[in-house]
């Protein structure tokens, strides 16, 4: 059963990878952020995988907490790329 | 007992081997179709189940194999997990619509059927 | 008016009990550290964000538990979707047309409007791009002509939500 987590996790690791190319040749900044925007949703799974792999409770908050910080991250951009400035004075 | 292991292992494995179907399609999608919204249509769709769909299969081995007879630490962790689904469900489709109303407001253009990729 | 304060305490109290329940959750260890420490933090975020679940003073258990009712036809629409989606991307000729439709609504509340829009993105072929909360009016992207049609035409989806809120 570990061994079909650890093959799990590297078929994650390949579709990171497939994300990283479009993060690097998109043309404009609209596809790069869907790129890490999806590069951030397949870690949050992977660190739930590793948790179970290397049989350590700590990694379950820690995807938790990222998750949260994918999206917080996301909006915040989005939020900079439509207007110009996040805060409006 | 022996043959309950066996069967929640083949559950598990399913589960698993269906959300990584799902993740492989979602990037795939994110390197064939031809324009950024479409681009999105893919990813905020296929990569919510497919996670969810792979913490749940950890969560089910996790009752089965780690839950009876532990302490109370490790038989919270499932409703952590669940927790952790419902927030995936909630966040990831408003963070594709985010992105689509800032790449339509700002000007993107779509592309129609004809068009050349961009 | 006088309806107000005896809001304001119930919806403290309940963020307060929420907030309580989910930290002891997350640690799982009953020392008196970490409760003493959960009371303070627990009762500073309720004071500051006390209209998190209860707005206007009052709790309707109504809206809730058709909610709840709603649920299951949603997570079935979900995997229509994805099956849908990869249908669409593994096809030797990838059969897609976009286009962006709009349409209103009569849904006015942020909860129906929310609720909605999360709806449309996570069925078959259509992700909303601008909602105009006034008059509610919804700009669509779909993928195809089929998809699109269904939320135009048909308007399975925005009755269903109307239903659950009580505003068709």
């Amino acid at each position: 059963m570990i061994q079909i987590f650890l093959t799990i996790g590297v078929l994650i690791a390949v579709t990171i990878l497939l994300a990283l190319y479009r993060a690097a040749l998109g043309p404009g900044v609209f596809n790069r952020t869907v790129a890490v925007n999806v590069i951030g949703t397949k870690t949050v799974v992977l660190l739930v995988l590793i948790g179970y792999y290397f049989e350590r409770p700590l990694f379950f908050d820690l995807s938790l907490l990222y998750a949260l910080l994918n999206f917080i991250g996301t909006l915040i951009f989005a939020k900079y790329l439509e207007r110009g400035e996040i805060w409006s004075s | 007992m022996v043959e309950l292991i066996g069967i929640i292992e083949g559950i598990v494995t399913l589960f698993l081997a269906l959300g990584i179907f799902f993740m492989f399609t979602g990037a795939i999608g994110l390197l064939r179709f031809p324009d950024f919204y479409t681009r999105l249509h893919a990813t905020g769709k296929c990569d919510t189940l497919g996670e969810v769909l792979i913490i749940s299969g950890l969560l089910i081995y996790h009752l089965f194999v780690y839950s009876p007879g532990a302490e109370l630490s490790v038989k919270l962790v499932p409703i952590k997990l669940l927790f952790l689904i419902a927030f995936i469900f909630l966040t990831n489709p408003t963070g594709t619509h985010a992105l689509m109303k800032a790449g339509y407001t700002t000007g993107v253009k779509p592309w129609k059927l004809g068009e050349k990729r961009q | 008016m006088t309806n107000d304060k005896g809001g304001k305490w119930f919806g403290f109290l309940l963020t307060f009990v929420v907030m309580y329940l989910f930290w002891i959750l997350l640690s799982g260890i009953f020392d008196a550290l970490h409760l003493g420490a959960g009371l303070i933090c627990c009762a500073i975020v309720a004071f500051i964000s006390h209209d998190l679940f209860v707005k206007d003073g009052g709790l309707e258990t109504g809206k809730f538990f058709r909610l709840l009712k709603y649920i299951p036809w949603e997570l079935w629409q979900i995997v229509l979707a994805n099956l849908d989606v990869a249908y669409r991307v593994l096809h030797p000729k990838m059969p897609i047309d976009p286009r962006v439709i709009e349409f209103e609504t009569t849904l006015r509340s942020d909860f129906a409007l929310v609720t909605l829009a999360n709806s449309i993105t996570l069925t078959p072929g259509t992700i909303t791009i601008i909602v105009d909360p006034e008059i509610g009016k919804f700009w669509v992207h779909a993928v195809a002509k089929a998809p699109g049609d269904a939320l135009l035409v048909d308007k399975t989806m925005q009755t269903k939500v109307a239903e659950v809120y009580n505003e068709l």
